[in-house]
């Protein structure tokens, strides 16, 4: 058993019901107990969905395990059919039902539907939800494309030179899913880029596909495998059965986006030296710009999926000239990679899905920015550190209304603000004198806002989705609320020396004062302690 | 069941009865109120990966410290006979428990994959509390899909707590109500009792687990929600008179409710109307501005909570709203009964779910508002069709005269903001 405050990654169906809900003309039936429907919220709320996902639940009950749940399965998977006539039909069990052995996928495929009918086998007790979404996609494509695999000594494939001599390039992008971090925005982004340099794309998926579209995949020259965690088996595979070349950089960030055209350039011959020379990204002057200075050595703490967590790490130490103090995903089967990354960085990467165990890593590292998911902007929070939310799971605000993609060259654009702007704060750094003591710049001067957190007992507080949302950048100079009470006492004088501090960065140095006195059993702090420990966390 | 109950149950409406998909929460969401509700205790899901998610994602709340609930998540090696489970949930709590000083009751509550597998949690229970030694009183119930439907969470929790409660002394009398209520509202009925000379009043759930009310024949119970048919069963049991009573939303809800309390404490009318005149008065001025919004819209409620049937009948008689369809998950007729009675005749009530038909009903119907769960709000919003998320009606306080025109406003806003927006 496993003790789990938050969890990362849902289940794997729910990575199912994710591919059902990206595609058209296909539904999901999963055999699942009553409760399970919760998993519509997901897409209606966080995404704003307007249509409900395409996945129809069993919902049985105890009274109904006395009977026949397999019966129950039976009748959900005709009814579904009827009413909503997808081409493809994908049948699978969330946990419970795994345990009644009902068999659902083998039992549907009995019943004669008029359409493919793919059933999963989505291990619910040792896997999460991106296996179960690339499982799911693998599931489809294989089904789907499985009559054209050519038989073995079909002649060669031609190279993607050869096949796009006097036409321009076509490209099947891979992996975007709904509940993908910033997904929608990213294949338009992706398919301009695309375009820039003459490629066209074939095909998106499983995003906006539909199982004919899936039928099309073979004709286009290469796949792009934009979000591995999904698309990684189904690129491999087709790249074995259909010796189809997958274009492994993934553009995020400048110089990701750089090696993604390069890859394509080796790949075909187009020339993508315009493009990159036109590439309409202002990361680099606004890095440059001298007011980016005080970005310099920031300490960062990089937790997300795989994909977005690398991306990161590269754009943080090449493109924003941050220090990277931590990396780590809850990616497992991406594990390989991300620690060779962060062995690049002479760090040691965590690899873990459990929530306590990245705050204490957090909390210990005294990063100056977080990166992360949802949970990491929970963390600092907590913390009193910024933070910017960088990949799933996320929350509604992540879905903005603007165009906000995270690949390609208007990706840098977006990362640089969205990033640099938890940090603004600092850009008062070199005016701090002037302002020390000033009578509109201090703590009490505090706006509120038209944010409400509704507190509760103890250091809890809890917001509702939607309404009042989560107003995580609010809480960022409210001094972080540890569980155990300070061991160590202020003297006056010291007390004193902290309120010359500005306000905004008290809080911290309040903490790191004791906790460098706490490390060192100190059990009065004096003036001395507190410039020790500014000596001790300064750069 | 005690003779409290009314020996001749009045008519009952033609209720259809549906059966098919249901969308609607398991019990486990009710952990999100109760944990917040009862400040000593610990909510512990032993489940799967989907009872986790579930959790942090159905109720669309974020706690930000270390909340009171986690699950212990089953993996293949518990299920496989590899590991016992047993004594990996001893590991779970005792890792738990360490980190937690401040836990005075634990729950273990099952869940669907736990009740497959027949892991009797009560047993587990019985163990860690005696390995405690009194530091710690671990109680089980369950919130499993297959068992409980939402707030039936509430009920099987509450049911749990009743061994706990002492017996009061011989001749000893007070009032239990039943059912999570914001402390502003109990501080609310507290007073309107107090006024009345009924007491002692005592709340279940309470914020404390280490001081529990006397329960006995001298306890009178009044429901201040309706879903709770375990616990009332129990109850019974142990001798207490169930009092039966509309429940306490909107003025007469509230009026009718106090009343039945007051027969029992034998409260003159005088005395009654004297106490309850005046925050009824300005209930009923308060809800004015809203049933003019209201009056004459028509409304489907999609069975979530079992306050449908309470709710419906406050919008129906005190702001004028047309019942096209209630739906209830669930129909208990003896805590129903005095709610029926007053709601129109011929109304379409609708007990258990297929959620499609449901849907293509109120597509055909299209309703001024719908209540629905947070699945359903925006694809019918989408429709052009106004929505209510019914979760909101568990997360806010909406009892009691003092509440009855942010009750009404709940249903209203949606339709004004759908009458403002220009887009």
């Amino acid at each position: 058993m496993q003790l789990t405050v938050w969890t990362y990654e849902g289940p794997p169906h729910i990575g199912a019901i994710r591919i059902a809900a990206s595609m058209r003309a296909v539904h999901c039936v999963l055999h699942a107990p009553q409760g399970d429907t919760y998993a519509d919220l997901l897409f209606t709320m966080i995404e704003r969905g307007e249509h409900r996902p395409p996945v129809s639940y069993t919902t049985f009950k105890a009274r109904d395990l006395g009977t026949d749940t397999a019966e129950l399965l039976k009748t959900r998977v005709r009814e579904t059919y009827d009413r909503f006539k997808p081409d493809l039909l994908l049948v699978g069990e969330a946990c419970t039902a795994e345990l009644l052995q009902d068999q659902a996928g083998t039992l549907a495929e009995s019943m004669d539907l008029p359409v493919p009918v793919v059933p999963l086998e989505l291990s619910a007790f040792s896997r999460q939800e991106n296996w179960g979404a690339s499982e799911t996609f693998y599931q489809v494509v294989r089904r789907i494309l499985q009559q054209q695999v050519p038989p073995p000594g079909s002649a060669p494939r031609a190279s993607v030179r050869e096949r796009c001599a006097g036409r321009r390039p076509t490209a099947n992008l891979l992996g975007p899913t709904s509940l993908g971090f910033r997904c929608r925005d990213d294949v338009v982004e992706v398919a301009r880029l695309l375009d820039s340099i003459g490629v066209d794309v074939n095909l998106v998926a499983p995003l906006g596909a539909s199982p004919v579209d899936i039928a099309r995949i073979p004709q286009a020259d290469f796949n792009c495998c934009l979000y591995p965690e999904v698309s990684l088996a189904t690129s491999s595979w087709l790249e074995r059965m259909f010796k189809q070349p997958t274009v492994k950089a993934i553009p995020i960030g400048l110089n990701a986006t750089r090696d993604f055209l390069g890859e394509i350039s080796t790949l075909t011959g187009i020339d993508v030296g315009t493009a990159l020379a036109a590439g309409a990204s202002r990361l680099p002057w606004y890095s440059r710009s001298v007011d980016s200075t005080y970005l310099t050595g920031k300490r960062v703490s990089i937790f997300a999926d795989a994909t977005h967590a690398i991306a990161a790490a590269r754009i943080c130490a090449e493109e924003l000239g941050f220090k990277v103090v931590g990396l780590g995903t809850y990616s497992r089967e991406l594990a390989r990679e991300v620690r060779a990354v962060a062995a690049h960085y002479g760090i040691e990467a965590l690899i873990t899905d459990d929530y306590l165990e990245v705050e204490t890593q957090v909390a210990g590292l005294h990063p100056e920015l977080v990166l992360g998911t949802q949970m990491e902007r929970h963390i600092a929070k907590r913390l009193g550190i910024p933070c910017a939310v960088i990949g799933a799971p996320h929350h509604i605000q992540d879905c903005p209304a603007r165009y906000a993609p995270q690949m390609g060259f208007e990706g840098t654009n977006v990362i640089f603000d969205t990033w640099v702007h938890p940090l603004m704060m600092g850009l008062e750094e070199h005016l701090l004198t002037m302002f020390r003591g000033d009578f509109e710049f201090h703590d009490e001067a505090q706006d509120s806002g038209q944010w409400t957190v509704v507190s509760g007992q103890g250091n809890e507080q809890v917001t509702m989705s939607g309404g009042q949302a989560d107003q995580s950048a609010a809480a960022s100079n409210q001094p972080a609320t540890d569980h155990q009470p300070p061991t160590t006492a202020w003297s006056p004088e010291a007390e004193r020396e902290l309120k010359k501090i500005p306000f905004f960065v008290r809080g911290k140095a309040r903490r790191n004062t004791e906790l460098f006195a706490t490390e060192r059993g100190i059990q009065m702090i004096t003036v001395e302690t507190l410039y020790d420990a500014k000596a001790h966390f300064g750069r | 069941m005690s003779g409290t109950i009314p020996a001749s149950v009045g008519a009952l409406p033609e209720i259809l009865r549906e059966s098919g998909q249901c969308e609607v929460f398991c019990g486990l969401s009710s952990i999100v109120w109760l944990h917040r509700k009862m400040h000593d205790t610990f909510f512990l899901v032993v489940g799967s990966r989907t009872c986790a998610h579930l959790l942090q994602s159905a109720a669309g709340v974020m706690i930000f410290a270390e909340p009171r609930f986690a699950t212990a998540i089953l993996q293949e090696r518990d299920l496989a006979g590899i590991a016992d489970c047993h004594d990996e949930l001893d590991l779970v709590v005792n890792r738990l428990l360490a980190r937690r000083a401040d836990i005075r009751t634990l729950f273990l509550v099952g869940s669907c994959p736990s009740e497959v597998i027949k892991l009797d949690l009560h047993k587990v229970a019985e163990r860690l509390t005696s390995a405690q030694q009194g530091r710690v009183k671990v109680l089980a119930f369950s919130g499993s899909g297959l068992e409980t439907t939402f707030t039936q969470g509430e009920d099987q929790c509450v049911a749990a707590l009743l061994p706990e409660l002492p017996r009061p002394r011989s001749g000893e009398r007070n009032l239990l109500v039943l059912g999570t209520l914001a402390d502003v509202v109990e501080d609310q009925f507290n007073r309107l009792f107090d006024a009345l000379g009924i007491g002692p009043v005592h709340f279940i759930p309470g914020t404390d687990t280490q001081s529990f009310p006397p329960i006995g024949d001298g306890t009178n119970v009044l429901f201040a929600q309706p879903f709770f048919n375990e616990t009332a069963g129990l109850l019974a049991a142990r001798g207490a008179h169930l009092l039966s009573a509309p429940f306490p939303f909107g003025v007469e809800g509230t009026l009718t409710w106090l009343k039945a309390a007051a027969r029992a404490w034998g409260v003159t009318d005088a005395q009654f109307e004297g106490v309850t005149a005046g925050p009824a008065g300005r209930a009923h001025g308060s809800l004015a501005r809203y049933r003019e919004v209201l009056a004459g819209r028509r409304i489907t409620f999609l069975p979530d909570s079992q306050l449908e049937i309470p709710l419906a009948r406050f919008l129906h008689r005190e702001c004028g709203v047309e019942l096209l369809e209630v739906g209830t998950p669930y129909l208990d007729r003896r805590a129903m009964q005095p709610e029926l009675d007053l709601l129109p005749p011929g109304v379409r009530l609708v007990e258990g779910q297929d959620v499609d038909r449901q849907l293509d009903r109120v597509a055909a119907e299209r309703p001024d508002l719908t209540v629905c769960g947070l699945g359903l709000a925006n694809p019918l919003e989408a429709l052009g069709l106004p929505t209510k998320w019914s979760i909101e009606l568990v997360f806010t306080p909406i009892h009691g005269f003092e509440q009855a025109a942010d009750l009404a406003e709940l249903f209203a806003r949606p339709l004004i903001r759908s009458q403002r927006l220009k887009v």
